[in-house]
């Protein structure tokens, strides 16, 4: 029974690795047709730097990553306070509704919707005047809001309340006590949140699809017109740069969180 | 902080700003979604007609009508693609629960250590992109790609066999790509698992599938419930997958949606598209939901 469960486990992961191996795999190939192997060569690599499409395109998504998951990480939190701290407000029932729609909201409908949305703000008050960086990072931060709530959410419902009241008892003003003791404790959730909300947004194609212009070209919009119809050995390329990048970035937030957010007594 | 705060504008701040946000961004959308499906689409910018006008004699003629959603009936084309949506997503979590349950079940009953290794390497995929994850099942289906090379090394097939751009590349596509969702969930209600229940069962006679059936199935439900939903809602709605791993006949709602958005330019049918799917999914999105409070209320 044991020995079978594990088998079972081994094989699930394989199949969630495999693939990902695979691509790490042919990026190094010289051939252009990916799937032919033709020895080892890093000149999809090469390629790839040169290509100005996908770094205009890169550096954008960056951009747009990073705002998005300041702004979600702002906006979330609030929503996780509201949701914790106050259990009575008029409207709660929608705001929690709100909050959790999106999760589970298929992407083109959340993609026309705020489109829609930015097209008849437009013709009613002249804003946004044009369709880019902007509106891409409003729709962004809606979506991913929901997922640092979530997280922030789960961190305050096990939050030990009596570390703030006896800061308040001691005479600490509100502010100081956000900052000294509920900060430095949700400190874990929000840097995940921040994280996950950079990560979304840098991967996002549909949304970002139905509310950009013209010029304003992601990433993922850019790698999705290469793919969709063929294979692309510079994406390949690509793809391994992004798993390399995902891999660091794990391995500083395990040794990060080793030493943990809060500080010694 | 908040009981200082409690009432005063700290308080209305907190609940004030996020509300705002997604009344302004998410609830405001949905009407206009709802409203623009109301409306004849016309060669302009933005493409779609007002509901009502008021013409030189000051009288009011009501220009909404149901001709979208007429359309929509008709055509049996939109039909189907309702119906291949909602079985594609049906077999994909199907799999994906066959394939997530026996995982979830041997990470909860690892040693602490492990579990936790395993669980990270459940999350990481999550991390890397979506698309990335998608199009690397393009580079495996190829005729020329490693599936095909292993099935006839093994000697199952002598030839190479088409599997990209069939509708078992699209469930493999939302399988793979969903399959965290179906394992966090479970993992979640399969580790808080009273196990003294299974040995009591065990004691008095019950054989292994029994003790499954009557004792670890029922009390898991409200993770395979969360994690169903979490595969199967976005699964109805999914465009990336068909478009990149389905045939150029795979038209899920999605794809139709999109299609006739950016290709047909039809504003007002891609919304009346999307209040339909909307309809379809409001079932399980709220059974979804009351799962999560109930889990949540715990």
């Amino acid at each position: 029974m044991r020995v079978r469960l594990y088998t079972v486990v081994s094989l699930g992961f394989a199949f969630l690795y495999l693939p990902i191996v695979a691509l790490v795999a042919y990026s190094f190939n010289a051939s252009p047709r990916v799937t032919v192997w033709q020895g080892f060569s890093t000149h999809w690599y090469a390629a790839l730097l040169e290509d100005q499409q996908i770094i205009d395109a890169a550096l954008l998504s960056l951009r747009i990553a990073t705002m998005n998951a300041t702004g979600a990480v702002i906006l979330g939190t609030l929503a996780a306070f509201a949701m914790v701290r106050y259990t009575k407000f008029r409207g709660r029932t929608i705001f929690t509704g709100l909050v959790a729609a999106p999760l589970v909201m298929p992407e083109v409908i959340t993609g026309l919707s705020l489109l829609l949305l930015f097209v008849a703000s437009e013709s009613l008050i002249g804003w946004p005047s044009e369709r880019g960086t902007t509106t891409i990072t409003i729709a962004h931060i809606t979506f991913s809001l929901a997922f640092v709530a979530v997280l922030v959410q789960a961190r305050l419902s096990t939050f030990d309340r009596s570390l703030e009241e006896a800061a308040l008892d001691l005479g600490a003003p509100p502010w100081k006590v956000y900052l000294v003791i509920t900060l430095p404790l949700i400190a874990p959730a929000l840097i995940s949140g921040w994280l996950l909300a950079f990560t979304m947004s840098l991967d996002d194609l549909v949304i970002s699809s139905f509310v950009s212009g013209p010029g304003s070209s992601t990433l993922p919009m850019v790698v999705f017109s290469m793919v969709r119809r063929g294979l692309s050995p510079e994406i390949n390329a690509l793809a391994t740069l992004f798993i390399g990048a995902i891999g660091i970035g794990l391995v500083a937030s395990v040794l990060i969180a080793r030493k943990g957010f809060v500080p010694p007594r | 902080m908040a009981d200082a705060a409690r009432g005063g504008w700290g308080r209305r701040f907190v609940i004030g700003v996020p509300y705002l946000w997604l009344t302004l961004f998410f609830l405001v959308p949905f009407i206009l979604v709802l409203k623009i499906s109301f409306s004849e689409p016309i060669m302009a910018q933005p493409p779609y007609g007002p509901l009502w006008q008021t013409d030189a004699n000051g009288q009011t003629e009501l220009k909404a009508n149901v001709d979208n959603f007429a359309f929509l009936v008709d055509d049996p084309f939109y039909k189907d693609a309702y119906f291949k949506a909602v079985k594609t997503a049906f077999f994909s979590t199907l799999m994906a629960l066959l394939i997530g349950y026996p995982m979830a079940y041997g990470i909860a009953r690892a040693s602490p250590t492990w579990r936790n290794a395993m669980l990270m390497l459940v999350v990481l995929p999550f991390w890397t992109s979506f698309l990335i994850r998608v199009y690397s099942w393009k580079v495996l289906l190829q005729g020329t790609g490693p599936v095909n090379g292993l099935l006839m090394y093994f000697g199952l097939i002598d030839e190479p066999i088409q599997i990209l751009y069939t509708d078992f590349a699209i469930y493999l596509g939302i399988v793979y790509s969903y399959l965290p969702f179906m394992i966090l969930p479970l993992y979640a209600a399969l580790e808080r698992l009273d196990l003294t229940l299974n040995e009591a069962a065990a004691d008095l006679g019950a054989p292994p599938w029994r003790v499954f059936t009557s004792i670890t199935l029922p009390l898991s439900l409200p993770g395979v419930i969360a994690g169903c939903g979490l595969v199967f809602i976005p699964a109805v709605g999914e465009f990336v997958i068909p478009e990149m791993l389905g045939g150029p006949n795979a038209a899920m709602i999605g794809r139709v949606l999109w299609n006739e958005f950016f290709a047909n330019r039809d504003w007002p049918v891609a919304s009346a598209v999307a209040v339909a799917m909307l309809v379809f999914l409001v079932v399980p999105i709220m059974l979804f939901q009351r799962y999560e409070a109930r889990a949540e209320g715990r």
